[in-house]
């Protein structure tokens, strides 16, 4: 009985601790941010050198072939550096083409995606909140896509989006590939932009693998999870952040964070935080191992974590005082980071809802 | 990542399984009233190295290596059983780990036994009237005249002291010195003329604590732990018991099964409350929280089973603030649940379990009852205190001289 983390898997988050703070410390951050394009190459290479590109991607394909658990822990710190690029989409297009690809479909895209030298993204929701697979109606037909997508995460970079289809099913479209549009919806999250892809009869190739009609839920479960990781990250992020400024901010004479007022609010995020840490890896896990569990876990961590999150982050800006309200303060860029981990693949509402039906009650 | 407990440990559970399937006692043993079949049940829990597990043999404990695991594995299997195991109120709960932390080698051969056997009650007098959070304030005195202490004063919030043969307590035994360094923990008697124990009544109704006057009441010079003027640093120890008493987060897991059976009791628009898109999504938003204080009591359960308690300090913090905070939301949301039943009074312990508003009344008097526990041992505004000075790193507060 261990619920808690092996010594490789503190190495794997320390390691990406590391790498985001010597890669991508506030000053650069703060530049990519303001540039809006949500991307970096330099950051990008230096991710896939690490082997964070293709850490769910198996071995045999040129991958880390590790679980979710460890690329939540790698989430976990991604959320707390706010770090831009592309992983996110990434990792759930190359666990969709793992879980729903023919082997040949596999060995075709896998490698080039585990070396980060192509990137990928995946295209879920449609108009009218529809991220739930069993919603889907985009049409895949005879080798072509019709219908719209939204919310692509960095749509305009991807060399491969693997789309979401009627029936719950994926399909890949290449970039460049004949009637595709892809339109920047300026998304609020500029460390991941998203964008609406339009197909009207884009060819693309559907994945026909053995798994290729369960593999929706399973890459929305663990959607979940990562999402729920990064919102983690992000809050502790902004706990701390916030704890540091009103350790450092005085008025009255005296440092702010001496008054009870503050510190009780402090006291509060780090409560709302701190406990639910075991949400995510116990969602991972479950994710990995428990199957029974997996569905109603990772929708707890998900409408859960990051909708404290949410509220922390509202916190965050309110004990930065008039400071925590301008463009200049960096509490906006994890403000925003947690709304888009709070929104994408479904708000905490939608989860709970989901809760309620999957739970035992 | 390892959820099961592995061959070894689900061997000793099946093993545990076995022994507890002798309670309830069959035959003869059956017959016996109720105090005396517990205590002989217990007492074969002892001897089979389940109850009292860590306590020394020569003590009246089982005298077994600590193990964390093994403690929960046990804690499940007499919880599920229902069989009498470890006692878990003042005494063996508060009292035993500071003796055995603190008390002199004669008091712990003394005191231990009987408190573990049930045979010596105890009750703990710290809170004052004029000293609640601000606890070092305390103006009980003890002065010592010859081999006595002589205790005036007055203690208030006492849970058992009617049933206590003892109180472990804070008094002042130095008033020349400081506020902290002034204090002494003494054990006192407490069936004698000079201690008077009036109860207090709740706003539930009920009666579970006291007030405690002292009038020149009398305890031996040797009943004193540890040194004269170190009761502030050894009731710190005892507190911690009573933290993790209270923050115990099994306790809310069975709170939510109530909310939920309520939930499915009671109706809305002529159907089960549970049905009320309303109503789920009120109860999902609280599983995320109770689901939260599992996998964290997981957390620092996993990391203490590896010697590893540092890395949980701070979860370990929060646990109290946060499970009793989860607790009045699961009780709030069960009284709005039953709409105008909510008119009624709260159950009491008088009141019959067969009455048929017993499960209604209930969900009245834990509206109530669930603010008692974050306000006990440490009220929450002073958990963010901890929280805040010693998990964030936050400077002390600006206190009065």
């Amino acid at each position: 009985m261990h619920f808690g983390l092996t010594e490789e898997q503190l190495l794997l988050q320390e390691t990406v601790r590391g790498f985001v703070a010597g890669e991508c410390p506030p000053a650069r951050l703060r530049e990519l941010f303001d540039a809006g394009t949500g991307h970096d190459p330099g950051l990008w290479k230096g991710l896939s050198e690490i082997g964070l590109a293709g850490l769910l991607v198996p071995e045999a394909e040129g991958g880390a072939g590790l679980e979710l658990l460890e690329l939540a822990l790698v989430m976990e710190e991604l959320g707390a550096g706010a770090l831009p690029g592309p992983l996110l989409g990434h990792a759930l297009a190359t666990l969709a083409i793992r879980l729903a690809g023919s082997a040949d479909q596999q060995r075709r895209w896998l490698p080039d995606l585990a070396s980060g030298e192509r990137i990928a993204t995946v295209a879920l929701a449609e108009r009218g909140d529809r991220w739930e697979p069993e919603t889907w109606t985009l049409a895949c037909e005879d080798g072509a896509l019709r219908g719209a997508k939204r919310h692509v995460p960095h749509a305009a970079l991807a060399d491969l989006i693997v789309v979401g289809a009627a029936g719950g099913r994926f399909a890949v479209v290449e970039r460049g590939a004949a009637h595709l549009r892809v339109e920047d919806e300026r998304g609020v999250d500029r460390t991941r932009p998203v964008a609406e892809l339009v197909c009207e009869g884009s060819p693309a190739e559907l994945l026909v693998g053995e798994g290729a009609g369960e593999a929706a839920g399973r890459v929305r479960d663990a959607s979940l999870v990562a999402l729920s990781a990064d919102a983690f990250g992000a809050a502790w992020r902004l706990v701390r952040m916030t704890t540091e400024y009103a350790k450092s901010r005085r008025q009255f004479g005296a440092p702010i964070a001496q008054f009870q007022a503050v510190k009780h609010q402090l006291a509060d995020m780090a409560t709302q935080v701190e406990p639910t840490r075991g949400l995510f890896w116990y969602a991972a896990h479950a994710w990995d191992y428990l199957p029974a569990e997996a569905t109603h876990s990772a929708a707890i961590a998900k409408s859960h974590i990051t909708a404290r999150a949410c509220e922390v982050a509202r916190a965050a800006v309110e004990l930065h005082g008039g400071l925590g309200f301008t463009w200049e303060c960096d509490v906006q860029i994890w403000f925003k980071r947690v709304m888009f981990d709070r929104t994408w693949a479904g708000t905490p509402e939608h989860h709970r809802g989901r809760i309620a039906s999957l739970g035992s009650w | 990542m390892d959820l099961s407990y592995g061959d070894r440990y689900e061997a000793l559970r099946a093993e545990l399984r076995d022994f507890l399937s002798g309670w309830p006692l069959t035959g003869a043993e059956a017959e016996l009233p109720r105090a005396e079949r517990e205590r002989l049940f217990r007492k074969r829990g002892i001897e089979a190295g389940y109850v009292y597990r860590t306590i020394p043999a020569e003590y009246g404990g089982a005298g077994r290596e600590s193990d964390p695991l093994l403690d929960r594995i046990i804690q499940e299997e007499y919880l599920r059983s229902g069989a009498p195991g470890n006692r878990l109120n003042q005494g063996p709960g508060l009292l035993v780990p500071t003796l055995l932390e603190f008390g002199t080698e004669e008091q712990k051969r003394r005191f231990i036994p009987p408190t573990l056997a049930g045979e010596m009650e105890w009750c703990q007098g710290y809170s004052e009237p004029g000293a609640g959070s601000d606890l070092a304030s305390l103006q009980t005195t003890a002065r010592l005249e010859g081999d006595e202490w002589v205790i005036n004063g007055q203690k208030i919030w006492t849970s058992n002291a009617g049933e206590a043969d003892y109180m472990f307590g804070l008094f002042r035994t130095e008033p020349e010195a400081s506020k902290h360094a002034g204090i002494s923990y003494l054990l006192i008697p407490m069936d004698q003329p000079g201690i008077d124990v009036r109860p207090l009544k709740q706003m539930t109704g009920s009666m579970e604590f006291n007030e405690v006057f002292f009038d020149d009441a009398r305890a031996p010079a040797e009943n004193v732990l540890g040194q004269r003027g170190e009761g502030w640093r050894i009731s710190r120890a005892t507190l911690v018991h009573e933290r993790n008493l209270i923050g115990n987060p099994r306790l809310m897991t069975g709170q939510f099964e109530v909310l939920l059976q309520v939930a499915r009791r009671v109706e809305r628009d002529g159907r089960p409350a549970i049905e009320s898109p309303a109503v789920r999504d009120r109860i999902a938003e609280l599983e995320g929280y109770v689901r939260a204080c599992e996998t964290t009591n997981l957390r620092v359960l996993s990391a203490s089973a590896r010697g590893e308690e540092l890395q949980v300090m701070l979860p370990m913090m929060m646990i109290k603030l946060f499970s009793t905070e989860v607790m009045k939301r699961i009780a709030s949301l069960a009284y709005e649940l039953l709409g105008s039943d909510g008119l009624l009074e709260p159950w009491a312990e008088n009141d019959s379990i067969y009455d048929t508003s017993a499960e209604i009344r209930g969900v009245v008097h834990n509206f109530m009852y669930s603010l008692g526990p974050a306000i006990a041992g440490g009220a929450s505004n002073i958990q963010r205190n901890i929280i805040g000075e010693r998990g964030l790193g936050l400077p002390r507060d600006l206190r009065p001289a």
